[in-house]
């Protein structure tokens, strides 16, 4: 083992890991938000409902890669888009990664929280209704805090798999952890090394993400906690 | 003086199952009225449309002297303005059968939970408030629980402490023992008696007969979604003029 060419490849990598974590939080930040909100649409109006299932079906359909493809050299090719606000965001591959990264685990995202809000116990909203809530507060108070409790476990597995994800960021030029690890390849034709290395991060990252969701779940349901014991 | 709660000609439908046949009502301030008869009777689906959680295909709804505007949508009647829908459900206290609290909350935020959000109560006050009705129903000391740790009867007193908390004008009784073990019963039958001895105004569907009859200022008798027979219960119960009504309590007093 070569454990002076180990170390200087970690410490390569390890420069990616901001850019990895960067993507992920962002992305699955913006696309839990906009989640609930396809999630709730689906679930309280009738014409929003089949937009939702839509969305759903095609970015669920359709490969990460070709989403992140499309948004980087295809958005581009229309002129009106070019002429947008939005354009000095677009034309950069770490805003075009982000975007598709976010409206993929968005769609993800609103499945989750659909099964969630199906799990909603129908008494717990007519006590709210009885206690005259108009909807949006029944949502904020009662509907929404326990089906984000019951779709949190599932989530944390969606979040998992969002942080690798990131790694296909790689492929329109982003520098974050996979995609240093390519160029120290090209550079040393020293696939298994550097590829383990950079799975040992993932391995990490991952580890250190389920505690933070099982932490999480344990603090949002003191209920279900004091109930088992 | 108005009545506290005013229905006139309530029908309710569902599907092909008319359950509600022409219903009217009037519940004046403090008294305490039981609703019996039979299952499908129409009972609780009468209580559960004088705060709307069912809405009447046809008949009107006062309370306070305030009747509720409806309107036809798509052919079906429906309550013309939420707001006002939501403003007198919040003079109301509605218990249920199945308790309904909410268990991602401890037993003392379902209390003060709609005081604080509806009501728009300054918070201490509601927390002090919320307090003193826990006492009242005897769970002082559970305040900071989770409703998974609480047995039927201590659920059902928080649901009663729940629907206090709104100062209501009324409070309404879906079964409130019908889903509790049959030790549990007379705790929370106790708490609602020391309501009606403190003179409000409560409608109860029950099947607790010798608690109705005890409670109660007036016994209501519906079969077949309509009432078959009212008056004070020490007539019901003991000598009605319907037949049918003198065939329910009997079987359910021999019981």
């Amino acid at each position: 083992m070569d454990f002076d060419f180990l170390s200087d490849t970690m410490g390569k990598l390890l420069a990616g890991v901001p850019m990895t974590l960067e993507l992920a939080l962002i992305s699955t930040t913006a696309g839990a938000v906009l989640a609930v909100l396809l999630a709730v649409a689906r679930a309280a109006f009738v014409p929003a409902a089949w937009f939702v299932r839509g969305y759903v079906y095609v970015l669920r359909g359709t490969p990460l890669l070709l989403q992140i493809f499309l948004i980087y050299y295809g958005l581009g090719q229309f002129a009106w888009v070019r002429d947008t606000i939005l354009w000095p965001f677009l034309r950069q591959p770490y805003w075009c990664a982000i975007l598709a990264l976010t409206i993929n685990t968005a769609a993800y995202g609103a499945e989750i929280i659909r099964g969630g809000l199906q799990s909603v116990p129908a008494g717990a909203v007519e006590a709210g209704r009885a206690a005259g809530m108009p909807r949006l507060l029944l949502y904020r108070r009662i509907i929404l805090p326990i089906a984000i409790r019951q779709a949190l476990p599932a989530y944390g597995n969606e979040i998992i798999t969002m942080v690798k994800a990131t790694s296909l960021a790689s492929i329109v030029t982003l520098m974050e952890l996979s995609g240093i690890a390519y160029s120290i390849i090209s550079e040393t034709y020293r696939a298994l090394e550097v590829f383990l290395c950079a799975g040992t991060i993932y391995l990490v990252i991952t580890f250190v993400l389920t505690r933070a969701v099982a932490g999480v779940e344990t603090w949002l349901n003191p209920h279900l906690r004091a109930s088992r014991t | 003086m108005t009545p506290t709660i005013a229905l006139s000609g309530i029908h309710k439908r569902f599907g092909a199952n008319e359950v509600l046949k022409g219903v009217s009502l009037e519940a004046r301030e403090g008294e305490v009225i039981s609703i019996i008869g039979a299952s499908g009777s129409g009972k609780s689906t009468l209580l559960r449309c004088i705060p709307l959680l069912e809405t009447p295909e046809a008949g009107s709804i006062a309370i306070g002297g305030e009747t509720v505007r409806m309107r036809s949508k798509g052919g079906r009647a429906a309550p013309a303005d939420a707001h006002q829908v939501n403003r007198l459900r919040a003079s109301l206290g509605f218990v249920f059968q199945n308790f309904n609290l909410w268990a991602h909350m401890t037993v003392l935020q379902n209390v003060i939970e709609a005081p604080v959000h509806v009501q728009k109560r300054p918070r201490a006050e509601a927390i002090a408030e919320a307090e003193a009705l826990l006492e009242k129903v005897g769970l002082a000391e559970k305040r900071d629980a989770y409703p998974a740790q609480l047995s039927g009867g201590q659920q059902q007193r928080t649901a009663i402490a729940r629907a206090l908390a709104m100062r209501p004008r009324a409070l309404l009784f879906d079964e409130p023992t019908s889903a509790l073990d049959p030790e549990l019963v007379g705790e929370v039958l106790r708490v609602i008696r020391d309501l009606a001895a403190e003179g409000r105004t409560m409608l109860i569907v029950t099947h607790e007969m010798a608690f109705a009859a005890d409670v109660s200022t007036r016994a209501i008798f519906l079969h077949d979604g309509q009432i078959e027979e009212q008056g004070p219960p020490a007539r019901i119960f003991n000598a009605p003029t319907s037949d049918r009504t003198r065939a329910f309590i009997a079987r359910h007093l021999n019981r």
